[in-house]
């Protein structure tokens, strides 16, 4: 299973890549999104992956003294969730109004121009 | 008290320009109390040091790193610290009247003292670091004060000539200094002083030299770093007479002074200083007679002078230590007083240039006096201090082991030019016939004539009656530059010999050669033009080729093109990362897997496969789905691996993205943009690259996992002291509250900019836009 999880943060990664570098804002953005996400789940896996065994205590217990999810990379990644979409609300917003205010995109403008 | 000696400095000159602000005519006085007063200090210091006793004091600044602010005054040191407080006391004096009237007064008292207080540092620090930050102090302050006038083109690009070339010999310094610290131990001088053996045995020796040596010869203008000081004269006058002549062009001398007891002695040591001070000799005698402006020949007389003092040094014995003490003494005596008299000349007459001047003893008789009496000094005629550094000079290169006819030549020449650039600077100026007779000449108040004669006068002094100075100055400062002390004897008259004989001859060649000057300079004025091939040159080939070179790597690495930096910050850190896999062989995969459930398979096909609709797919909406895939894919992943609340989180958020794509970009229309075949293939290169490398990273990570030690922690206390069962709820509420603000507050600034950046509609004729 770990190697698979590897395999699909490797995919993740290189989509995200190759979106970043296609230079059109669209897929940019798109790019960033996958890059979040798969930065994520490296946290979550890199931790060691336990199925079916969520951190909590149980209702008799006053401690968690079996095996459990590590909770430390869990309570990184809900932060890191959080604040990657505030970033992405922030550059989705930012590119559209400059968009409506340069009839062109942000990035890259020689390029685009050029078309 | 002395670190208050160095501290008072820069504390005086923060309110030099408040003080002229409020007092300009009192403020030359008030400020020329300071240098005084540490002239009388560093005075009475001399006889306890001439009895042996050395200052010390010491704070500690960064202990760990063995850099301490520590001082101490020994014979080396009190002889420079005399010279750049006495010699101090008379410019900051000068300076009043000399830039009387000047709106920028304040300021420039505040570079000249605070450059005293940085000089003072540098021959003061017992400390290799806080010396060498006082060496940079003394580059920066001579960089403002070189372009003080910094309206003009040539003082703007001379400061920064002088900048670059001794702060890049700075640097050197600096890598000489930790590398010698390391080899000996110590930063502390004092220490390092018993470490000579060890430092000569290292195999590190010849790069400490080297680099120590490129500090001392760029600050001391040696060849082929002599450039800048010529072109350093577009400073004020009493900045050329006081930086460049008196004090820190002899920086670098005394750095050599001061670490001959620990690096001096060796072949390689005589070797490169003797030939290096041999060549700066004779390029600036050379260099020297063809000039006409004043003070560019006075420029170039002293980097033929700090080429004589490093040339001594290397020849290492004695008898040339004490001539190079000698000569640094005389030459800071004369040279001070004839830069001084430049700036009187051009003071009263207008002009710097030779062929202009004439019959000025009449105007300023005294100037005159100054002008021939350190000039006689310059020339080392009796009974002058200069004529006694000379005859040491001669003693020295005449009883060389080696080389004896070479060494003698070249002090010879170098005598004849003095000879003969004294007899211009001194006589047709103020004797010869005025160029312009009607010329209206300003009278000097005392402030302009009281430096230039009592620095002659002094010269003259200790020419008649040099025991004055030999056993309570020259005797203990050559018991630190040479230790053990020995007992010298400095005289005028040493009895017919070929010393005195060599002297006569100077003096004689020298004189035929100022008697035929007119077709002596016309023949020489040819040869002239040679110059303009040397480092100078060099210096802006430099110069310009690392301009263009910065251009070209900027157009590389930061173009504009935002995917090019992208692409750029990729291939570093997958190159980075990769070369440090590979060398700590860290590919590995763990043995025990777990095993792979069927609609876990299936969850992660599904992700890739959504992963490889974003890349190809031509229809936005498309990939604005697949993207929501992989999020969901990502949250099931969550929730199959023990993280529900992660799940919820991601769901939800994967969720408003979707619909923020949806709104904002969706409508826009479309960029359509087909890199060339080569680049999309280079791009999937890249992106293959890294993704492979993440898996790799991932398996090593799991092998490497030896789980946290704050897990436990969190696992055992999350009840008892947070009183919570959901462990990941009271990391983020409680245990890393704080973090938790930082990210509220980071969403609250992405909200608010969202927020305005919405409202901020554009005028109804600005939205021209066609959507």
């Amino acid at each position: 299973m770990e190697l698979l999880t590897a395999i699909v943060i490797g995919g993740l990664f290189g989509a995200a890549i190759y979106l970043l570098l296609t230079g059109t804002p669209f897929r940019l953005i798109i790019g960033l999104v996958i890059l979040s996400n798969a930065i994520n789940l490296l946290i979550f896996v890199a931790g060691g992956l336990t199925p079916g065994k969520p951190p909590l205590i149980a209702v008799a217990e006053k401690q968690l003294l079996t095996a459990s999810a590590d909770p430390l990379p869990q309570a990184l990644i809900l932060t890191a969730i959080v604040i990657s979409f505030g970033v992405l609300a922030f550059t989705l917003v930012l590119f559209r109004r400059a968009f409506d205010r340069l009839c062109r995109p942000l990035v890259d403008l020689e390029e685009t121009d050029r078309q | 008290m002395i670190t208050a000696t160095v501290i008072s400095g820069f504390v005086l000159a923060l309110t030099a320009p408040l003080l002229t602000r409020w007092r300009s005519s009192l403020a030359g006085y008030i400020l020329t109390l300071l240098p005084l007063g540490l002239t009388t200090y560093f005075a009475l210091q001399v006889s306890s040091i001439a009895a042996g006793q050395h200052l010390v004091e010491s704070f500690a600044w960064m202990p760990s790193l063995g850099i301490h602010l520590s001082f101490y005054i020994d014979g080396l040191g009190v002889l420079f610290a005399l010279l750049i407080s006495g010699v101090g006391t008379l410019i900051v004096f000068y300076a009043g009247a000399y830039l009387a009237g000047n709106p920028q007064l304040g300021r420039f008292y505040l570079y000249l003292l605070a450059f005293m207080a940085s000089m003072l540092g540098v021959v003061l620090s017992a400390n290799l670091i806080t010396l060498f930050i006082f060496w940079e102090l003394t580059s920066i302050t001579s960089y403002f004060l070189i372009g003080f006038e910094h309206e003009r083109e040539e003082a703007r690009s001379s400061a920064l000539q002088a900048l670059l070339v001794t702060g890049i010999g700075g640097l050197a310094l600096l890598a000489g200094f930790l590398l010698m610290g390391h080899v000996g131990g110590s930063l502390e001088i004092r220490e390092l002083l018993n470490q000579a053996d060890v430092i000569q045995a290292h195999h590190l020796y010849k790069s400490i030299l080297v680099l120590i040596l490129a500090g001392a010869f760029t600050k001391s203008a040696q060849t082929p770093f002599h450039f800048w000081l010529p072109n350093a004269m577009e400073a004020p006058t009493p900045v050329s007479a006081y930086l460049h002549s008196v004090t820190m062009v002899k920086a670098g001398v005394y750095l050599l002074l001061r670490l001959n007891p620990i690096l001096g002695g060796t072949d390689i040591w005589s070797l490169s200083l003797g030939f290096f001070g041999a060549v700066t000799m004779v390029t600036g005698a050379a260099m020297m007679v063809v000039q006409r402006d004043i003070k560019r020949l006075l420029a170039y007389s002293t980097v033929s002078g700090l080429g004589t003092m490093v040339f001594l040094i290397g020849l290492n014995t004695n008898t040339a230590l004490l001539a190079a003490v000698v000569f640094l003494t005389a030459h800071s005596l004369y040279k001070g007083s004839l830069f001084l008299t430049a700036g009187a000349i051009s003071h009263a007459a207008g002009t710097r240039d030779l062929d202009q001047m004439g019959d000025l003893a009449r105007h300023i008789p005294l100037i005159a006096l100054a002008a021939i009496l350190a000039g006689l000094s310059m020339a080392g005629l009796p009974p002058t201090f200069g004529f006694i550094a000379k005859e040491s000079l001669y003693q020295t290169v005449l009883g060389a082991p080696q080389l004896t006819i070479i060494l003698t030549g070249i002090g010879f020449f170098t005598g004849i030019t003095m000879v003969f650039a004294a007899g211009i600077l001194a006589i047709p100026p103020f004797f010869g016939k005025s160029p312009n007779p009607a010329t209206h000449h300003h009278s000097l108040p005392i402030h302009l004539w009281l430096g230039p004669v009592v620095l002659a006068a002094l010269g003259l002094l200790i020419g008649i009656a040099p025991q004055l100075v030999a056993h309570s100055f020259i005797s203990p400062v050559l018991q630190s530059v040479n230790p053990p002390a020995q007992d010298i004897h400095l005289s005028l008259w040493h009895g017919f010999n070929p010393i005195l004989f060599l002297s006569l001859l100077t003096i004689a060649s020298g004189g035929i050669a100022y008697a035929f000057r007119k077709p002596l300079l016309q023949f020489l004025a040819v040869g002239a033009r040679l110059g303009r091939i040397g480092p100078l040159q060099w210096y802006y080939l430099i110069l310009e080729g690392v301009k263009s070179f910065a251009q070209w790597q900027t157009q590389i690495l930061q173009g504009g093109l935002l995917r090019r930096y992208i692409l750029i910050i990729f291939l570093f850190a997958i190159t980075t990362v990769m070369v440090t896999m590979f060398q700590h062989n860290g590919f590995g995969i763990k043995t025990e897997l777990l095993s792979i459930r069927f609609f876990e398979l299936t969850i992660c096909l599904l992700m890739l496969a959504a992963a490889v609709i974003t890349i190809r797919s031509q229809s936005r909406l498309s990939a604005i789905v697949a993207m929501g895939v992989i999020g969901y894919g990502i949250a099931l992943m969550f929730i199959l691996f023990g993280a529900p609340d992660l799940a919820v989180t991601q769901f939800i958020i994967e969720t408003m993205t979707v619909i923020l794509f949806v709104l904002v970009i969706y409508r826009l229309p479309r960029f359509v943009r087909r890199p060339a075949k080569y680049i999309q293939a280079r791009n999937a290169l890249v992106a293959l690259l890294g993704g492979g490398l993440m898996t790799a990273l991932v398996l090593a990570a799991l092998n490497a996992q030896q789980g946290s030690r704050l897990s436990a922690f969190f696992k055992a206390n999350s009840y008892l002291l947070a009183h919570g069962r959901n462990i990941v709820n009271v990391i983020i509420v409680d245990f890393r509250g704080m973090d938790t603000l930082g990210e509220i507050t980071v969403l609250a600034l992405a909200g608010t900019g969202v927020f305005t950046l919405l409202k901020l509609r554009p005028r109804e004729e600005d939205d021209v836009c066609d959507l």
